[in-house]
């Protein structure tokens, strides 16, 4: 007896051929984005590296982009799933500019949209490989949020994705305060970055902040940080831990 | 309107350029019940009269909460203006989930426009025979829209639809200069005002009419019969001297009378 094998449309997810569609493993990966609210709006800084696995490939990557008129979206992780998102959030604000009617979506809106888009990604098998941060400013409200590739949100006074987590995070939780002005801001930002830039592999010293304000976004010209190598400890990095390397 | 050869369908149109189906629908909408909206700079207030069918039954739901910030009172097929309140708050509420946010009420009414036009060029459909007073809130403010079953909207001050209307509209055409900066509370007693007039004499009491408020901090609701019978108590008993109320005044003091039949007849069903 032969019985006619079930077709599956092309583009299921289910049957063998349908794993080589799903997205298993990141390729080219972004590493931290940190963000920090302070006085008129949203600072961020992400470096511009794209690394192919342990190789630091790309070095022009930007991982900042503005959304609409009020959100600025920071990325890491895939950095092709980072500019499918951006194709999302294109058509997004496409069809809210086209009601033409004086609504528009904030980041508040924009940060609910990609939970719900990253959730049921992540529920269907085929994550969009990224953790984001979401800021921005309207109507005098300031927002920062992030999403990670799981679906999980949360918004707070300052965020950071990867290892911007493990070691921005602690020195924001020190020293943030409400009301920064805008060169404190930076200051803080750049030594979360210096830090990830001593002590992530997969950072450059190649990075850019944006700030958004109700005003609007600017992007920074990418620069880099200094950096001071000579500190005893780095030296003679096994002196305090003997069988260390 | 007399019959006529090109009344038949909705897609066909006559030699003047008019869809006759079309405008039978808008004719449901005004043998139906007042229905009157107005509105300040932050707040909006919906009422309607609600004609129960005989002295045993309760009356019709005619007002709608479709979300916190909007809500819809309708005139024409009830039956109409629940699917279409269903569709609003299906609308909503998907809105609030991937946006954690209300849906703006001007982008609720275009949807509900453009699901009625479809209505009208289709040969095997016919026209929601129902018209919607939209209140609701957004960024910019209190807003009022009328949709109407050709599909087109408006934005209003004030209106008013259904039977009788044109005397609410008659009064709200004389005061309505002074609704932008209206209190919450003369709003309310403008909308009571506007629906004594479409009862032409008929005493005004909270049993046949409904309010609704919705506004800047006030979640959208029904207000109760209790609180409606205390502002009509409060407002109409010190009548106004112009010459319709000095009529309606007379009426009112005869009431006792009157109340005592079909006042206590009309079973209290709002919810």
């Amino acid at each position: 007896m032969n019985f006619m094998a079930s077709k599956q449309p092309e583009n299921s997810l289910l049957g063998p051929e349908a794993d080589s569609q799903r997205t298993l493993y990141p390729y080219v990966t972004g590493t931290s984005v940190v963000a920090l609210k302070y006085k008129d709006g949203i600072l961020m800084a992400a470096d511009m590296g794209g690394s192919y696995g342990s190789t630091l490939r790309y070095k022009s990557v930007e991982r900042m982009k503005s959304i609409g008129k009020h959100s600025l979206l920071g990325a890491s992780g895939e950095i092709s799933d980072f500019q499918e998102i951006l194709r999302y959030l294109d058509e997004l604000i496409l069809y809210d500019n086209m009601w033409d009617d004086g609504n528009s979506l904030g980041p508040k809106e924009v940060h609910n949209y990609l939970t719900r888009v990253m959730y049921n990604r992540r529920n269907k098998f085929n994550p969009l490989w990224n953790s984001l941060v979401l800021g921005g400013v309207k109507n005098g409200q300031k927002y920062l949020g992030t999403v990670s590739m799981i679906g999980v949100n949360f918004e707070d006074n300052h965020v950071a994705t990867g290892f911007g987590n493990h070691l921005a995070r602690p020195i924001l939780r020190q020293e943030w305060h409400e009301n920064l002005s805008y060169e404190d801001g930076v200051r803080l930002l750049e030594k979360c970055m210096r830090v990830l830039l001593y002590r992530d592999r997969s950072a450059i010293n190649k990075l850019q902040i944006a700030k958004i304000t109700e005003e609007g976004t600017t992007i920074s010209r990418p620069y880099s940080l200094k950096t001071y190598w000579e500190f005893s400890a780095f030296a003679n990095p096994a002196q305090g831990a003997v069988g260390t390397w | 309107m007399f019959r006529n050869q090109y009344d038949t369908d909705v897609t066909t149109w006559s030699p003047a350029g008019r869809l006759f189906q079309v405008e039978y629908a808008m004719e449901a909408v005004k043998q139906g019940s007042a229905a009157i909206g107005l509105r300040s700079k932050t707040h909006i207030v919906l009422g309607c009269v609600n004609k129960a069918n005989s002295e045993l039954s309760s009356h019709q739901k005619k007002i709608f909460k479709v979300d916190d910030h909007i809500g819809v009172a309708i005139a024409g097929l009830t039956a109409d203006g629940r699917v279409l309140s269903r569709y609003m708050r299906n609308e909503c509420i998907n809105y609030s989930f991937t946006y954690e946010s209300p849906l703006p009420v001007g982008r609720l009414v275009v949807q509900l426009a453009d699901k009625a036009q479809v209505c009208t060029q289709r040969s095997w459909k016919r026209p929601y025979g129902v018209g919607l007073l939209v209140a609701g809130l957004d960024e910019s403010g209190a807003h009022l829209y009328y949709n109407c079953p050709s599909g087109n909207y408006f934005e209003y001050q004030a209106f008013a639809i259904g039977s009788r209307s044109q005397a609410a509209k008659t009064y709200l055409e004389r005061k309505f200069e002074n609704f932008t900066d209206a209190s919450r509370d003369d709003l309310v007693k403008d909308a009571l005002m506007a629906i004594r007039e479409t009862l032409q004499g008929e005493t005004l009491k909270s049993s046949v009419c409904t309010i609704a408020v919705v506004g800047v901090g006030e979640p959208f609701h029904i207000l109760d019969q209790g609180t409606v019978q205390q502002m009509i108590d409060a407002f109409e008993i010190v009548g106004e001297q112009e010459g319709p109320d000095a009529a309606a005044g007379q009426e009112a003091s005869a009431e006792p009378e009157q109340g005592a039949g079909a006042g206590e007849g009309v079973a209290p069903m709002d919810i």
